[in-house]
């Protein structure tokens, strides 16, 4: 405990002088206006600020780029919330729930809540870093192909579980994820799957590409097709501090998505995709009324924003204590760190103190200063709503045409999210909701990767699955969800949710 | 016919002017010394990897030595030929330039049969610029005390021996055939997309061992989370002191580095290329540059080998050396 006392000061006496608080204010305020504006995300954004940080100490450079990407995370929410797109796979869910909010004249407190929610997920995430940083990173090391595949399963199973209305829907929905996730080169022979010639296919879809096209062209398609003027509602920014009841209602759901998100985002192979997942389905499942999810719901902004949040966190655990990025934000941190000539590893900690306490010290700071940067800018987000039609429609597509491009460069790119636009304006038509086809793509990625690797490993035997204690528990949880769901009462009862 | 109003021939007027002064301009910035305006340099990696820190690193000098910036592209796909087939397309004026590597300019024509350029024909090579060791390294309880050990049970337990790598067509698949092919083994290969997956299993013990690049793994295995048994060069890195060479471990044939180096489209004027070619050496020759360079391990060209005809003949032997080895593996680049 002296240690950590310690330790933190010598991070704080890092963190708080006058050039690395600039830079982290910096970064937060990069972070949120690019995660606010569609397509634009941190990978992008960090990728073009590079070369601004050779000038800067290593420290000053990661402290920066860490504040660009927890800043994007909290912007990413706000465009989720008021424009229903989710700029990052970990926002697709407080889209679930965050606009309709918006739609009901509460946007102030979908973003007030996700805030305050982040915040205190951000501080207990920060402190989780601090404590346990260092025994927790041997966490990740006992996931192994088939632990992995089987967490990808559970994930699945509760795609299914918490999608609205019609199981079958639900689940074709994600089965066409995990199909579309196939489409490119095979991973053992290198042999192009379902591109049908085309070379931009030959990479795989990007979730981005699918994410803008399936939310962002398709919700604008969506507006367009409606004869309602702009909704009134809207126009009403509401109250920006959740109200007493909000809070205590919002506050379990913050503290449960803080404990999810924190152990998800240890995980390599970006684990933390799962935490608002997670969160989502445990919050709707605890709940007293599940049907008021998906009608604005604030359990179901609080608890996966805090998830989102608490993962981002704990993201960085793998990197700083093994050296391994577990997304690729974190990949474009090991560059940064490494053309500084510091190679993210297990010695970062004992070799440069500084720059880890340093490094785990601004992160809440950045934390507090995106909530006071935030809560007054909620207003100013929630203005961008009584933008008329005509100008942000357009400003929406062609962000997101130039925020796609600039992910790889490829022109291919832009086509290819224009067509997933009209497919989910077809889906959204018949009914089909986007999410758990997202979800499925973006688990289906790792699901097929692992199970490979697990089969290769085990010479094509599925026998470790079962036979490995975290793996088989993990089936287990899943088989549990799926009975829960498929019980008499509940199906029941999901029939009458969706009926109403 | 009617009269053009007085305003609009005004406009008209304004309109051939600026035409006029942007023709000028357009002539006089062709008569400007090389380079007048940025230089773009394609990575066809992602931003954060290894040639793409090499490629950030050179640039900066190099822009000093040029007097315009250098600014990077990451162009990514393919295994690095979605970058490199742009840059072969692009205006042969030496405002883009390429960084290519071992994979896109010599393991690529074995690896995807529908390679969109042929990279001894169409390109100007300008200069070699870093190389970086590769190395063999195993999970750290690996029954072996030393390189020789590490090869005796690799071919003594081959059908339960897993070799991890990054993907089809990565430097890590690539080395370790080779690696592979000279030792008459054929362990399972398990394919993880990247390098950092690779690593996590390998640490936590799934997979018994990789090659990969120096600035990847030296870390780790400073950290004693893995183990290197051997490092393919002539010489120990100054880097990882300790790790022994393959000469040294008795596998002298097995000498790979995953070289990077600059190219310019075919057709890009020859003294372009020289001054390219001038400013790559003086970045290598600049002491703050090398510090860092090689304090990620990378092995830098000597003069003779900086020379765009010393490029030329490498990307020759290194064709010619790595075309039967990947054909061998069946494998078609991802």
């Amino acid at each position: 405990m002296g240690d950590l006392v310690h330790n933190l000061r010598l991070g704080f006496a890092t963190s708080l002088s006058l050039v690395n608080i600039v830079l982290c204010l910096g970064g937060c305020l990069i972070g949120t206006l690019i995660g606010v504006l569609p397509g634009i995300g941190p990978i992008a954004t960090i990728a073009m600020l590079l070369p601004i940080t050779f000038n800067l100490d290593p420290t000053g450079a990661l402290i920066l780029l860490a504040g660009i990407y927890y800043g994007a995370q909290y912007g990413g929410s706000t465009t989720a919330i008021l424009v229903n797109i989710p700029g990052e796979a970990t926002s697709v869910v407080t889209v679930l729930d965050g606009h309709p909010m918006a739609r009901q004249g509460r946007a102030g407190v979908a973003l007030g809540i996700a805030a305050i929610g982040s915040f205190i997920a951000g501080t207990i995430s920060t402190l989780i870093v601090a404590a346990l940083g260092v025994p927790l990173s041997e966490l990740a090391l006992w996931f192994g192909p088939p632990e992995y595949f089987s967490l990808m399963l559970l994930g699945l199973t509760l795609a299914v579980v918490l999608a609205q209305g019609s199981l079958l829907k639900a689940g074709s929905m994600v089965l066409l994820g995990l199909l579309l996730s196939t489409i490119g080169a095979d991973l053992e022979t290198g042999q192009d799957r379902l591109t049908f010639g085309l070379d931009d296919l030959s990479d795989g879809i990007d979730f981005a590409v699918l994410a803008m096209g399936l939310f962002g062209f398709a919700e604008v398609l969506r507006n367009l097709g409606s004869f309602e003027a702009q909704p009134k509602v809207q126009t009403i920014i509401g109250r920006l501090l959740p109200s007493a009841a909000d809070f205590k209602r919002a506050i379990r759901p913050i503290l449960r998505g803080t404990a999810l998100g924190s152990v998800l985002g240890i995980l390599p192979g970006n684990g933390a995709v799962l935490a608002p997942f997670a969160s989502y389905a445990l919050e709707k499942r605890l709940a007293d009324d599940p049907s008021r999810f998906g009608q604005g719901a604030i359990e179901g902004v609080a608890g996966p924003e805090a998830a989102n949040n608490a993962g981002a966190q704990t993201a960085f655990i793998p990197l700083l204590t093994l050296g391994i990025p577990p997304n690729a934000v974190m990949a474009l941190m090991v560059g940064a760190m490494t053309i500084h000539g510091i190679i993210p590893g297990p010695q970062v900690i004992t070799n440069r103190p500084d720059l880890f306490w340093g490094m785990v010290t601004s992160m809440w700071l950045g934390n507090l200063a995106l909530l006071a940067i935030n809560l007054p800018l909620v207003g100013v987000w929630v203005r961008l709503l009584r933008v008329p039609y005509r100008l942000m429609f357009p400003a929406i597509l062609i962000f997101c045409c130039i925020g796609i491009y600039s992910i790889n460069n490829r022109p291919g790119d832009v086509l290819l999210m224009a067509g997933f636009g009209l497919s989910g304006h077809f889906l959204f038509k018949l009914g089909f909701e986007p999410a758990p086809l997202l979800l499925g793509f973006v688990l289906g990625k790792l699901l097929e990767e692992k199970l490979r690797q697990a089969l290769v490993l085990s010479r094509g035997s599925f026998l470790p699955f079962v036979t490995r204690p975290v793996s088989c528990g993990l089936l287990l949880v899943a088989v549990a969800v799926l009975a829960i769901a498929l019980l008499p009462s509940v199906s029941k009862k999901r029939a009458e949710v969706s009926l109403s | 016919m009617k009269q053009i109003p007085v305003l609009n021939r005004c406009r008209l007027l304004q309109a051939l002017a600026l035409g006029a002064v942007a023709c000028l301009w357009g002539s006089g910035a062709h008569a400007e010394p090389y380079p007048s305006q940025p230089i773009t340099e394609i990575v066809p990696f992602a931003a954060g990897g290894p040639t793409d820190v090499i490629a950030r690193i050179t640039g900066e000098h190099m822009s000093k030595a040029l007097g315009q910036q250098i600014v990077i592209e990451n162009v990514t796909g393919a295994g690095g030929t979605t970058g490199i087939t742009r840059g072969a397309q692009a205006k042969p004026d030496g405002y883009t330039i390429m960084m290519g590597h071992m994979g896109t300019h010599a393991a690529a024509p074995a690896l995807y049969p529908k390679l969109k350029y042929d990279p001894q024909k169409d390109f100007e090579p300008i200069g070699l610029a870093v190389g970086t060791p590769i190395l063999i390294v195993a999970k750290k309880d690996f029954p072996a005390k030393d390189f020789k050990e590490f090869v005796a049970y690799l071919k003594a337990n081959q059908s339960k021996i897993n070799e991890a790598h990054a993907g089809v067509g990565s430097v890590s698949f690539t080395t370790c055939s080779l690696f592979d092919s000279q030792l008459g083994i054929k362990p399972a290969k398990v394919a993880y997309r990247g390098t950092g997956p690779a690593l996590n299993d390998l640490m936590g013990g799934q997979v018994d061992y990789m090659c990969d690049q120096i600035v990847n793994l030296a870390e780790q295995i400073k950290g004693g989370k893995i183990k290197a048994h051997a490092i393919a060069t002539e010489k120990r890195s100054p880097a990882l002191p300790d790790v022994p060479t393959t000469k040294e471990g008795g596998m002298p044939n097995f000498q790979v580095t995953a070289w990077n180096a600059l190219f310019a489209p075919k057709g890009t004027p020859k003294e372009v290329v020289a001054k390219l070619n001038d400013a790559l050496s003086k970045a290598l020759d600049d002491p703050g540059t090398r510090k860092r360079l090689l304090d990620l391990g990378g092995v830098l060209p000597e003069a003779p080998e900086r020379t765009s005809a010393s490029l030329a003949g490498l990307v020759k032997k290194e064709i010619a050396r790595w075309t039967p080895i990947l054909k061998a593996t069946g494998a078609v680049g991802e």
